[in-house]
């Protein structure tokens, strides 16, 4: 049995996420005594391929071409599909990033593959995968598996470990996936980095704030909480449809889903949807004045009080504990 | 300009998740459905477009009988037509693009607009199988979208920042929150939308790819520890931090 793991890389930079899909892939590999193949594709990725030995694999299939630089969702899910037919691969992982999750559908499609989502453990059992998957936003989960020959899951990012690289080394092989303009009926043009602001999604520390605020001008004290614990800033719901926050940084149910170590809610009632978006970080705090709200039914620790007291004096505490 | 909508019919925000005695779905007693708010936000896409270039706005749901609400909602906000496709047996993401591409086939848009997400299953799957199934190209997380003459530029979300994608029609957009602001249903649209038919199809059932074996509810994380009431409890909820969560 073959399991291909694809591993995401973005400018020729591996992210995060693709060390946690080569992880488990090899953890999941290794229980079902398969072989396992990492895929990294993009413009120039040779020189950074090596790394994914470190974690695992210890073969890596490129696919490189320079209109693969930019993310194209029709050119990777077929360069996905046919390297996963070429060798005859089971079982496909990725991540449930951005790009993972526009391009799973596609490659499930070419495959006839059945495809879990934003899975969040992953388990063998009786020789097949089984995949537990957050439902109804997280007040729900399920234990799945998969009927068809081929099986794709796309796993959670921040979920899974990522492990401790190791010595390992991989060999690499270049594969040349011939490609035409009609592969490329939806291409990127141009990526617009959002100035140096930390992504939610990504980050391990968010500092979100709430409607309690009482208005956009007051999330500076939330901003200076996040730069100096190198974190994102996140907001609820009320205050992005406020217009006070941009929406991307919208945390819950029609928002994004995060899993950061360590999520600060500040002045947020903790509604089920906004729960649902952030209710599998791993440490909650919640500074909220009553003391009733329902976000201290999950934070691990709380501050019953004024965020307009509490939240300049935790940065200034955190300024001297960090030495910053 | 044909526009085709896809619309899925969804236990409310504020549902409580219970088990049904089968512990694979939940016990459908006393849940509220609504429209899925993405499709909301597809459906808002497609009458703007249509308020741009002219032709109609077609809305399609698959499930049962109980779908026709959602349908009204979506007629109510200025659709032209509604159509169910009835399969009462369960599906996944697979099966329902199945049946939603072959409906699209037939009917033929030059768009073919979705939302990001069913609430329900969070599966984020379908519309990028049915634009596969059909070969059109997909655009996901679309938060803002221009169409002039048949050339698409849409902006999509990544994980700090926005891509440009360029495309043309015939194509799926994928709609994400931020797009537009869906409108509310005039009176008047609402009484139309009582009036008018909704087209009904049976479809044959589909296997299920991914099979549910069970389905639990999260444990509930044992209270937290409430550190203070006022600033003085700072260096408290550090040292925790610190020591206990080893995060600072
Ligand atoms: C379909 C749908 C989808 C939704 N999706 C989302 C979503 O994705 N994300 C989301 O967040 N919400 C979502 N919501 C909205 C959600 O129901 C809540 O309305 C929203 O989360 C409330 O935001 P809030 O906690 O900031 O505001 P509020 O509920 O108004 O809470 C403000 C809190 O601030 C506290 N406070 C006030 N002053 C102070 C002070 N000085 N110091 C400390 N605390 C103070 C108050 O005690 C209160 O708890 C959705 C709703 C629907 C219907
Ligand atoms: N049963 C359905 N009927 C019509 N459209 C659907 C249905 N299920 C999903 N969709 C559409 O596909 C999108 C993604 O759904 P999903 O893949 O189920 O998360 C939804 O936002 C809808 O636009």
């Amino acid at each position: 049995m073959k399991i291909i793991a694809f591993a995401e890389q973005r400018n020729n930079q591996f992210k995060k996420t693709a060390f946690e899909v080569v992880c488990a892939a090899k953890t999941i590999a290794d229980e079902l005594s398969a072989e396992l193949v990492a895929l990294v594709v993009g413009g120039n990725v040779s020189p950074i391929a090596g790394e994914l030995g470190k974690y695992g694999a210890s073969r890596v299939i490129v696919v490189e071409d320079s209109r693969l630089q930019y993310y194209s969702t029709t050119a990777y899910a077929k360069v996905i599909a046919e390297v996963a037919q070429q060798e005859s691969g089971q079982v496909i992982f990725l991540s449930a990033s951005s790009l993972g999750k526009d391009v799973a559908p596609r490659v499930a499609a070419k495959l006839d593959a059945g495809l879990a989502t934003d899975c969040t453990a992953i388990r063998v059992e009786n020789g097949d995968c089984v995949a537990t998957r957050p439902v109804y936003a997280g007040k729900g989960l399920t234990d799945v598996r998969i009927t068809s020959p081929v099986k794709m899951f796309s796993l959670r990012p921040n979920v899974f470990s990522a492990g401790t690289p190791s010595s390992g080394a991989a060999t690499i092989e270049k594969r040349n996936v011939p490609l035409t303009d009609a592969d490329f009926t939806a291409a990127v043009k141009e990526v617009k980095a959002s100035s140096g602001k930390k992504d939610v999604a990504e980050a391990d520390i968010i500092v979100s704030g709430g409607r309690g605020l009482k208005g956009p001008e007051h999330f500076a004290m939330i901003e200076e909480l996040a730069s100096t614990l190198n974190a994102a800033v996140g907001a609820s719901r009320a205050v992005v449809d406020a217009g006070w926050r941009p929406h991307d940084e919208q945390v819950g149910q029609t928002g994004k889903t995060v899993a950061p170590t360590l999520y600060i809610a500040v002045a947020i009632s903790g509604a089920v949807q906004h729960l649902a978006g952030m209710s599998s970080s791993k440490f909650i705090v919640a500074i909220n004045k009553d003391k009733d709200a329902p976000i201290f039914s999950i934070a691990d620790y709380g501050i019953v009080g004024d965020a307009f007291e509490i939240v300049p004096a935790f940065s200034a505490e955190l300024k001297k504990v960090l030495g910053k | 300009m044909k526009i085709l909508v896809f619309v899925n019919h969804v236990p409310d925000t504020e549902t409580k998740v219970k088990v049904s005695a089968d512990g694979k779905t939940i016990d459908p007693a006393g849940v509220n459905y609504m429209l899925n708010p993405y499709d909301e936000i597809a459906v808002e896409e497609g009458l703007k477009l249509r308020e741009k270039s002219s032709g109609e706005v077609v809305v399609v749901s698959l499930g049962t009988d109980a779908n026709k609400e959602t349908l009204r909602k979506a007629l109510a906000m200025g659709c032209d037509k509604a159509v169910v496709l009835k399969d009462s047996s369960p599906r996944d993401s697979f099966g329902v693009a199945r049946a939603l591409a072959d409906y699209a086939k037939e009917y033929s848009p030059d768009i073919i607009l979705c939302g990001k997400q069913s609430i329900d299953y969070d599966d984020a799957q379908v519309g990028g199988l049915v634009a596969e199934m059909l070969g059109l190209p997909s655009i996901s997380v679309v938060v803002n979208l221009d169409v002039t003459d048949g050339a698409i530029v849409a902006e999509r979300e990544i994980e700090g920042g926005h891509e440009i994608v360029h495309s043309r029609l015939p194509a799926v957009i994928i709609a994400q929150k931020g797009l537009n602001q869906p409108r509310y249903p005039s009176l008047k649209g609402i009484m139309d939308a009582k009036r008018k038919q909704i087209e009904e199809r049976v479809v044959s059932a589909i296997k299920p790819r991914v099979e549910v074996l069970a389905m639990k509810k999260p444990s509930a994380k044992p209270p937290g520890k409430i550190v203070g009431t006022d600033a003085s409890a700072i260096p408290e909820l550090v040292r925790l931090l610190h020591e206990e969560a080893k995060i600072i």
